[in-house]
């Protein structure tokens, strides 16, 4: 059954052109915005992978994990998969304990945390209902093996800075991190990372204030629901069930 | 017998201040990377610590209050070593916390990025007021004696003396008397400041709505009726041990009234346990039930009923009603006995602070989030390692010794005047 009217192959362009004229208007008229598909997703984690790739996740931070669930007995056994990035929460409790003004809601929607200023607490990680917020204590893969490759050392570019890991001390080592939507490629006009390699096409990004764009029209089918709905949070991050 | 504690006391602080160093290079050189707590459980030993020292001083300086406040006469010779205790475990709780940060340099930013709508910047602001209460109550305390050692002492004292006076010279009656008042007011300051700052650290962890284990309104109760009753039990303890040289009866009358307290804090504070597991255990959601569970029937169920129940409740309990409660016959000696329930009580609190910290994080947010993705500190399981015991070492024998020097150098425990006018 088709959910929405939309071919598959339209399904990106029309994302790539929402993003376009989403970066037109300025920053506080946008909301960022992502639809995740579970009838769609096979849990293949190309997401996981594509987001550990992108954003040079060292081991023990994850930003999008994908939770397998069984459902029902055999021989009725279905599999569910629920992809996890940010709720980008519009009521965020993790803002709202951290001590020191390092992490806030921007006027586009986006959970920042600034690295330099993050002190390390891990009060938002206890704080997010979603466990979406993981610690990162500057571990390598290569750890354990002759040398730390030169590749692991190179910057992630998230919130559009550069972040380098030459060291083990400097941020974001020891500070919380988070799914940050990809921002900093979303400002280029390029869509995240785990939109664009999921394999089954369930994962839609876009503006929500748009009423044109794909995430907005995805928002009013009857089967978006949002994680923890009860909490208050206010997800951004919306499910089709 | 008090002498022989003294000494065992130095040698076991010495001993773990050597050995806590290897667990403070550690930290130093690996940062965080040698510690269980991690991403899905981010909260560990270090955080138990902190509560479970900020507690003994919150405990410890209420009770200061009641010499200088309430100015009960049984008590006035204590007063300064409740001050100095309460201000060594202020220290170890701060160096406790501190160590915990995953960037300790940028401690500051509490402060110079404040963020009112956080519990933990209301923990800075409240922990400078009450370091620097703490700090000028001492003074004002100590401040006649200091003149007094650095006109008469000898050696080392003296010279301590003489640099902590400040210039201050007058010893004479008016002038203590005039301390006591200066006392008496920031005595006054201090108790709504101590109730708001150990409430405080009940309601950091009583606002996380997430962990349901946390987020009910009587955890800011629950602290402070812990604080008063493992830091009073501490203070028990001290006094008796470091305590003002006093006539046998004295001794015990003290030990005693201290020792109906602490009686009747402990039982207090069961019962709010008692209420917490009740109503915990009726409910079926897993958020509320598997933490308390956890502490019953879990791995680590001795530290609940052996650490916990047994040592920190029953039998101290027991050894306050046989020997704080009886009235009559005031010779015979109940000190010994009295100190000792108390430090059980004192000792075994950690355990109290480590239930608190540790189950309320081990039910999984979102069900199955550990098989989702592997990886160091993505997990629900929490054992704290030597490296984070050691610290945790390191800290607590600095404080110590902190003590025991303070307690060497300065007039902590003068006898020859009185504190309540
Ligand atoms: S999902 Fe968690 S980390 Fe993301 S905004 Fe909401 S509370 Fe914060
Ligand atoms: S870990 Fe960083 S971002 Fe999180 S609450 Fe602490 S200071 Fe704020």
């Amino acid at each position: 059954m088709a959910l929405i009217d939309v071919e598959r192959h339209e399904i990106r362009q029309q994302m790539m052109d929402d993003l376009q004229r989403a970066l037109k208007k300025p920053m506080n008229k946008r909301h960022w915005a992502m639809v995740i598909d579970q009838a769609k997703c096979v849990g293949c984690t190309a997401c996981t992978t594509a987001c550990v790739a992108e954003n040079h996740l060292p081991p023990g931070v994850v930003y999008r994990p994908v939770i397998e669930e069984e459902v029902g007995k055999y021989p009725n056994v279905r599999k569910s998969f629920l992809p996890r990035p940010c709720m980008q929460c519009d009521d965020p409790p993790c803002v709202k304990v951290c001590p020191a003004h390092a992490t806030w809601k921007r006027p586009d929607g986006i959970v920042e945390i600034n690295y330099n200023r993050c002190i390390g607490c891990r009060y938002c990680i206890g704080a997010c209902p979603y466990s979406a917020r993981t610690f990162d204590k500057g571990f390598f893969y290569t750890d354990g093996t002759p040398e730390i490759m030169d590749y692991e050392k190179e910057p992630s570019f998230e919130y559009g800075k550069e972040w380098p890991r030459k060291n083990r001390e400097s941020s974001p080592i020891g500070n919380a991190r988070k799914c940050t939507y990809c921002i900093h490629r979303v400002e280029k006009g390029i869509l995240p990372a785990c939109v664009t390699t999921c394999i089954g096409d369930a994962t839609y990004f876009g503006d929500r204030n748009d009423p044109k764009s794909l995430v907005a029209k995805l928002l009013g089918s009857p089967r978006a629901r949002k994680l923890k709905e009860e909490e208050g949070t206010k997800p951004t991050t919306t499910y089709l069930v | 017998m008090k002498s022989t504690i003294k000494i065992l006391v130095w040698v076991l602080a010495v001993i773990g201040f050597g050995v806590g160093l290897y667990g403070m290079f550690l930290r130093i050189t690996t940062g965080d990377r040698l510690a269980d707590y991690g991403s899905y459980i981010p909260w560990g030993l270090w955080v138990a610590f902190y509560i479970y020292f900020i507690g003994l001083s919150a405990g410890s300086f209420l009770l200061s209050t009641l010499v200088y406040v309430a100015r009960i006469e049984k008590l006035e010779k204590i007063g300064k070593l409740a001050l100095f205790t309460a201000f060594g475990c202020l220290i170890a709780a701060l160096l406790s916390i501190w160590m915990d940060l995953g960037h300790m340099a940028r401690v500051g930013n509490v402060l110079l990025h404040m963020n009112l709508d956080s519990m933990m910047s209301w923990m800075g602001i409240l922990y400078s007021s009450y370091f620097g209460i703490i700090i000028i109550e001492l003074w004002f305390a100590l401040r006649g004696d200091l003149v007094e050692t650095a006109k008469t002492g000898r050696g080392g004292s003296k010279a301590l003396a003489r640099l902590l006076s400040f210039g201050s010279t007058d010893d004479s009656a008016a002038a203590r008397a005039a301390d006591h008042a200066k006392l008496r007011v920031l005595g006054i300051i201090g108790v709504p400041l101590a109730i708001a700052f150990h409430g405080g650290v009940g309601a950091l962890f009583g606002v996380i709505q997430a962990r349901p284990h946390w987020n009910t309104p009587l955890m800011p109760i629950t602290f402070l009726i812990g604080a008063l009753a493992s830091g009073g039990a501490l203070l028990t303890a001290v006094v008796y041990i470091w305590g003002p040289d006093e006539s046998k009866e004295k001794l015990n009358d003290i030990m005693k009234f201290l020792g109906q307290i602490v009686l009747a804090l402990v039982l207090f504070d069961f019962l709010l346990e008692i209420s917490e597991f009740l109503i915990g255990l009726y409910s079926v959601a897993p958020a509320e039930r598997l933490p308390l569970e956890a502490i019953l029937h879990g791995h680590f169920w001795y530290v609940f009923w052996i650490v916990h129940f047994l040592f920190g409740v029953v039998i101290p309990v027991i050894i306050l009603f046989a020997k704080a409660v009886p009235k009559g016959r005031p010779d015979k000696p109940a000190g010994g006995a009295i100190a000792f329930a108390c430090l059980l009580v004192a000792v075994t609190f950690i355990a109290v602070r480590f239930n608190i910290v540790i189950p309320a994080q081990i039910n999984p947010e979102i069900p199955g989030l550990q098989y989702a993705f592997g990886g160091p500190g993505l997990k629900y399981t929490y054992l704290p390692t030597a490296m984070e015991w050691l610290v945790s070492i390191w800290v607590t024998s600095f404080a110590v010794l902190l003590f025991l020097i303070g307690e060497k150098l300065l007039p902590i425990v003068k006898s020859e005047h009185r504190e309540v006018a």
